[in-house]
């Protein structure tokens, strides 16, 4: 990596501070929470803005609320260690407590957000590399270039979303809160992100995430997050699989969401393989055929560690696994 | 502190008295009447205690400087321009619009420096910067120097190259071709073939025609790199006067100095290296590179000082890492399982340049002989240039590949013929003070007592071939040097040299050119001076790697320093311990001989109490015969080696040797191998600190890990794929087992104290011992690092029953 190109750092104190400098600065500016991949990608030239608009001193968006009525709300500054060790996360939405804990190390867990997080950039084997190494292979499609690396006939940039939090945000319904010049929106978290690697948020460039919203645990609810990755620490998913799921009082399962990543640009939702467990005892043969549903719709490429064959076989394993965790999963407290 | 046990190889009656007198008398090597170096009648007050390291202080505060930290005044910054192309013909390099950058104050360019040069003097094939042809994707072609770094970066991007691109050769098997594209166009031969050799020992042919069995198999071990954390960085500075000074986190100052001063046409009297302490180096950082040549060049040019700083990046393409190599090992044995012939091929994947290939061919094919008696050895080496970052010596230099291909194949014969894998190796030993079938020459020998060790521990021999399935536990073993016995140059001088000062205030200096990277050298060189004259480590101080200051020491490689320069640093002690013992022994009314040496004390050895200080000691000798100041210095023995073309890799006057079990868990539906501990047992000779060799195995351990299961120079297209360390996979600390490390004393008869080498000898039999788990767990065997679980899922596609058929029903014996 290269040194830090010069840039101007702004702090924002507000939200609305935020927001009037993002608009202010237009396409030169980006938003930066903990830097844990920006600064990284600062450093290999992905891009060099102009200036940085500082988020950490709005103290206000570091929380972690729970109310039976609203449900679960995450401040997009909370640290990803917030949210990890959040008790009331533990106890009633574990996979995202356990896909926090999955992420990185405890260095940038602590300085790392969980906005930050969902506004991952995506990641390609071909992209995330230093300017030379680029230059010298050639550049790609997320570098401006009109041809995608890793599918040569691909018109749309294949890069991944690495985030561990992201599908289990999606499996647990969650909605993101934007904040922009016109005021807040909110976005069903399907509706965040978009199938073009390039621009793969529909966050807009004057905007800023401010919050995330899950919907009360429902009684019975179970979930559970595995990652596949090369090492046991500091690794990127090469494959995400979460689930939740709702089993009524007799064990039967009511509602089921099974949501893949770090396949492609954004999050695949295991339609197939949810409806296979609904109306289940999430008995071993239901989990096997829901399994080889989601196998089928998941469609790695050859861009990030490993072999895209090995990433597609594991599919089917993480899938069984990570249902075989929410069958074997206790009912949250 | 690790478990020590002692053991004496001589008379050791646990190894069997009859086997190694009978290895003895046999043996063409006479045995030492007695120690040669180093003995102490009153026994030791330093060597061998767990203290603190000497250095230790610095570093665990951030006090010391390393080459990064070294910042003077006016100093510029400078940046390499690195090929984007495999393999090209440079038509044009044009650095006008980059010298007028305003921040610049120059640029350099290969003619500026066309001295063609290479660490061993047999292959001269590099210059500073590429010259008329790139040979890899990040080979340097220019430098800038600016007035920071920043400035130097943007000028990187107006220097314009035009290139012709030529085909790249990026396999052995395309660089074996007669057709394939030329990387040196001055080579003879039509192929890209840098290096063969040839060698045999014994008919090996007869060998195969007698045994009852013969065992052929094919491995490959994938190279990689030696990710130390520091990456490399220069200062040079060129004084009024003319002289020049580099500081550089160099492995070999030495060798740094010899080269500099051929490319930049400097005498050697006007150049000055220094190797500030070194974050690491593994092999990495053991010969000149351009950027230390273009820093001292650059230097001269603008009157100011200049650093280089490589990237991570940037290390990646220096590399001189980890060979790949293509083995095929062939070995023939009685029922029994002794080894009636052996023979090894490997071709070594060289990358673009020699580096010390020449070396690490011969290294493939040297110590497999050093663990085992064999009827006949045979070995074909072959190293090919192709157009990747250069291949290099990396801790355990050429003979980690063979040795994991020898392990496994020994763990397949074992199998194959009903034996237990641990007796097996310990009846096939090599006996201390014998010879091996290469005809090297081996003293103390610690390998039967390492085998029980690591036995004692885990109870492998009761578990390998019982546990369930997905559980797997292996053995390994190897041997390696401690300093190779004849120097990379031809001359007839010491391999190591030390000075000793004494001064009239009490304090000890000792003078050595040894290069401190992290292994431990200086606390080593401390804890002997202090020993020899009997007062406290911390009394002693280290001026280490510095080439006006310190007597030449050919460098931190090839595990030589604890040996060689250990030896050298005693006899220097031993020489002012003389005058002291004259002096002090007047006063004391005695002998000098009888004067003994401790906790700052010299004493009546024949009644401890009457005794003077260190201090009145010092100065009663200096009074009497000056300054006090004693020279050593340590040449190998000329008899290790036999008299053939190639004999002169591979010979030590010492070898160590280590055996490993590694624990696997086995994740069979998706391959993933976790190893669950790992045991080692390692012959050092003795421990001059137990801590620091604890330390060593450790490192060595976790390096040989991460060689099994993760690491790999990849490539994608033309280029390193993987060139940072987020992709490139070294075992975090939660892929780290629980990792027990014993050590082995059989005092050897030339080591200072005893002591031989620690710092690479442990990683080699990691590697095969955790290839030996994993094929015990899952019945079948990955004949290639490292064991990725792809791998080993295609290892079980390929044989779902392997297992079964493998533990219930022994495989027919291959004739």
């Amino acid at each position: 990596m290269q040194r830090l190109p010069p840039f101007s750092y702004e702090p924002a104190r507000s939200v609305a501070e935020a927001v009037a400098l993002l608009s202010k600065y237009g396409a030169d500016a980006m938003p930066v929470s903990g830097g844990t991949d920006l600064y990284a990608n600062m450093k290999q030239r992905l891009f060099a803005p102009k200036v940085l608009v500082g988020l950490r001193p709005i103290r206000a968006l570091r929380f972690i609320a729970y109310d039976d009525a609203r449900g679960l709300e995450i401040g997009a500054l909370a640290t990803v260690r917030d949210l990890a060790e959040s008790e009331i996360v533990v106890a009633r939405y574990p996979a995202l407590a356990r896909a926090a804990s999955s992420i990185s190390t405890p260095q940038l867990r602590a300085m790392g957000t969980v906005g930050g997080n969902l506004c991952l950039d995506t990641r390609c084997n071909y992209y995330n590399q230093n300017l030379d190494w680029r230059a010298a292979l050639g550049f790609c499609l997320k570098n401006g270039a009109d041809i995608c690396r890793v599918a040569t006939g691909s018109r749309t940039c294949l890069a991944v979303n690495a985030s561990d939090l992201a599908p289990v945000l999606q499996a647990f319904g969650a909605t993101v809160h934007l904040a922009g010049a016109g005021g807040e929106r909110t976005l069903d978290i399907a509706q965040f992100f978009t199938d073009d690697g390039r621009n793969a948020l529909a966050r807009d460039a004057r905007e800023i995430l401010v919050k995330i919203a899950l919907p009360p645990a429902q009684p019975g609810t179970r979930s559970a997050y595995r990652k596949l990755r090369q090492r046991a620490s500091f690794d990127f998913p090469l494959l995400g699989v979460a689930s939740v799921v709702r089993l009524d009082a007799g064990g039967v399962c009511r509602d089921a969401r099974v949501v893949l990543n770090a396949l492609g640009p954004r999050p695949v939702e295991a339609l197939e393989a949810a409806q296979c467990l609904i109306g289940t005892r999430l008995e071993p043969e239901a989990l096997a055929v829901a399994a080889d549903a989601a196998y089928k719709v998941g469609k790695p490429m050859e861009n990030a560690g490993t072999t895209l064959a090995y990433r597609k076989r594991m599919l089917r394993v993480f899938t069984r696994r990570t249902l075989e965790d929410v069958a074997g999963a206790g009912a949250p407290a | 502190m690790p478990e020590i046990r002692r053991v004496s190889t001589a008379t050791n009656p646990d190894t069997g008295a009859a086997g190694t007198t009978a290895a003895a008398a046999v043996s063409s090597v006479a045995r030492p009447a007695a120690p040669v170096h180093a003995r102490k009648p009153e026994g030791f007050s330093v060597a061998g205690k767990a203290l603190p390291r000497a250095d230790s202080y610095a570093k665990v505060t951030g006090a010391a400087i390393y080459a990064d930290d070294i910042a003077l005044p006016r100093m510029l910054f400078g940046k390499l321009l690195r090929s984007t192309q495999a393999h090209a013909r440079i038509l044009r390099v044009d650095c006008s619009r980059a010298q007028a950058l305003p921040g610049v104050v120059a640029v350099a360019t290969g003619e500026e420096l066309p001295v063609r040069y290479g660490i061993l003097p047999s292959s001269p094939d590099e210059t500073v910067f590429a010259i008329e042809k790139v040979r890899y994707v990040g080979e340097p072609i220019a430098a800038v120097v600016a007035d920071d770094e920043l400035t130097a970066e943007e000028a990187l991007n107006l220097i314009e190259v035009v290139y012709e691109p030529l085909p790249a050769v990026m396999t052995i098997d395309e660089a074996l071709r007669d057709a394939s594209p030329k990387i040196h166009e001055e080579s003879r031969r039509s192929d890209n073939v840098h290096k063969e050799v040839h060698l045999e020992f014994g008919d090996v042919e007869a060998g195969f025609a007698q045994a009852d069995a013969v065992f052929e198999d094919e491995f490959f071990y994938e190279g990689n790199t030696h990710a130390a954390i520091e990456q490399h960085a220069v200062v040079a500075d060129c004084s009024a006067d003319g002289k020049i000074t580099i500081w550089s986190s160099s492995q070999t100052p030495h060798y740094l100095h010899r080269i500099a001063s051929a490319v930049l046409q400097v005498p050697a009297s006007r150049l000055r290296v220094v190797a500030p302490p070194i974050g690491g180096g593994f092999g990495g950082k053991t010969e000149p590179f351009p950027h230390e040549l273009a820093a001292a060049h650059l230097a001269r040019k603008t009157g100011r000082p200049v650093k280089f700083a490589l990237t991570r990046q940037e290390v990646f393409y220096t590399h001189r890492g980890r060979h790949p190599v293509k083995m095929k090992i062939k070995t023939g044995v009685k029922r029994d399982g002794s080894i009636l012939a052996c023979r090894l091929q490997t071709w070594l994947d060289g990358g673009a340049y020699g580096s010390y290939g020449v070396a690490t061919t011969y290294y493939t094919g040297a110590l497999a002989p050093v663990t085992y008696k064999m009827g006949a050895y045979a070995f074909d080496g072959c190293r090919v240039y192709t157009n990747k970052p250069p291949c290099g010596p990396k801790r355990g230099h050429g003979t980690t590949q063979p040795r994991y291909a020898l392990e496994c194949q020994l763990d397949k014969i074992a199998g194959a013929l009903g034996l237990d894998a641990a007796a097996y190796r310990k009846r096939i030993a090599i006996d201390p003070y014998s010879e091996t079938i290469n005809h090297l020459r081996v003293t103390s020998c610690g390998l039967r007592e390492c085998i029980d060790e690591v036995e004692r521990r885990t109870g492998y021999s009761g578990r390998h071939g019982a546990l369930p399935r997905g559980k797997g536990i292996g053995l390994a073993v190897s041997a390696y040097l401690c300093g190779a016995g004849l120097p990379i140059y031809w001359n007839p001088m010491p391999h190591s040299g030390a000075i000793v000062k004494v001064d009239r205030g009490g304090g000890v200096t000792v003078y050595c050119g040894t290069s401190e990277c992290g292994q431990g050298s200086e606390h080593m060189l401390a804890v002997v001076v202090a020993e020899t004259l009997g007062v406290d480590v911390m009394d002693v101080r280290v001026c280490a790697g510095d080439t006006d200051l310190t007597p030449v020491d050919l460098g931190s490689y090839s595990s030589r320093v604890t040996f060689m320069a250990g030896n050298a640093a005693h006899e220097a002690a031993e020489s002012v311990r003389l005058r002291l013992a004259q002096a002090a022994g007047a006063l004391l009314g005695i002998a000098p001989e009888r004067c003994g040496f401790a906790a700052r004390r010299v004493f009546d050895v024949g009644d401890p109490d009457r005794a003077v200080t260190f201090l009145e000691a010092a100065q009663a000798a200096e009074a009497r015969f000056g300054t006090l100041v004693g020279s050593g210095s340590y040449t190998p023995p000329a008899n290790l080696h036999g008299d053939f073309k190639g004999s002169g890799v591979g010979p030590s006057p010492a070898y160590s040797y280590t055996a490993c079990v590694a624990e696997v868990g086995v994740d069979l539906e998706t391959g993933e191998v976790r190893v669950e501990r790992l045991t080692l047992a390692h012959d050092c000779g003795r421990a001059l600190n137990p801590d620091i060799v604890e330390g060593q195995i450790e490192g060595s351990a976790y390096m040989g890990l991460g060689e099994a299961l993760l690491e790999e120079s990849a490539f994608r297209r033309d280029e390193h794929k993987i060139p940072n360390l987020l992709d490139y996979k070294t075992p975090t600390i939660l892929d780290t087992p629980h990792i027990d490390a014993i050590i082995v004393e059989t005092d050897d008869r030339e080591g200072p104290f005893g002591a031989k080498e620690a710092g690479e000898g442990p990683l080699n039999p990691v590697i095969p011992a955790i290839a030996n788990a994993v094929a015990d767990a899952i019945g079948v065997r990955v004949y290639a690092t490292p064991i990725l679980p792809e791998s080993v899922l295609r290892a079980l596609d390929a044989s779902p029953s392997g297992r079964l058929r493998l533990k219930s029903a022994p495989s027919p014996v291959p004739v």
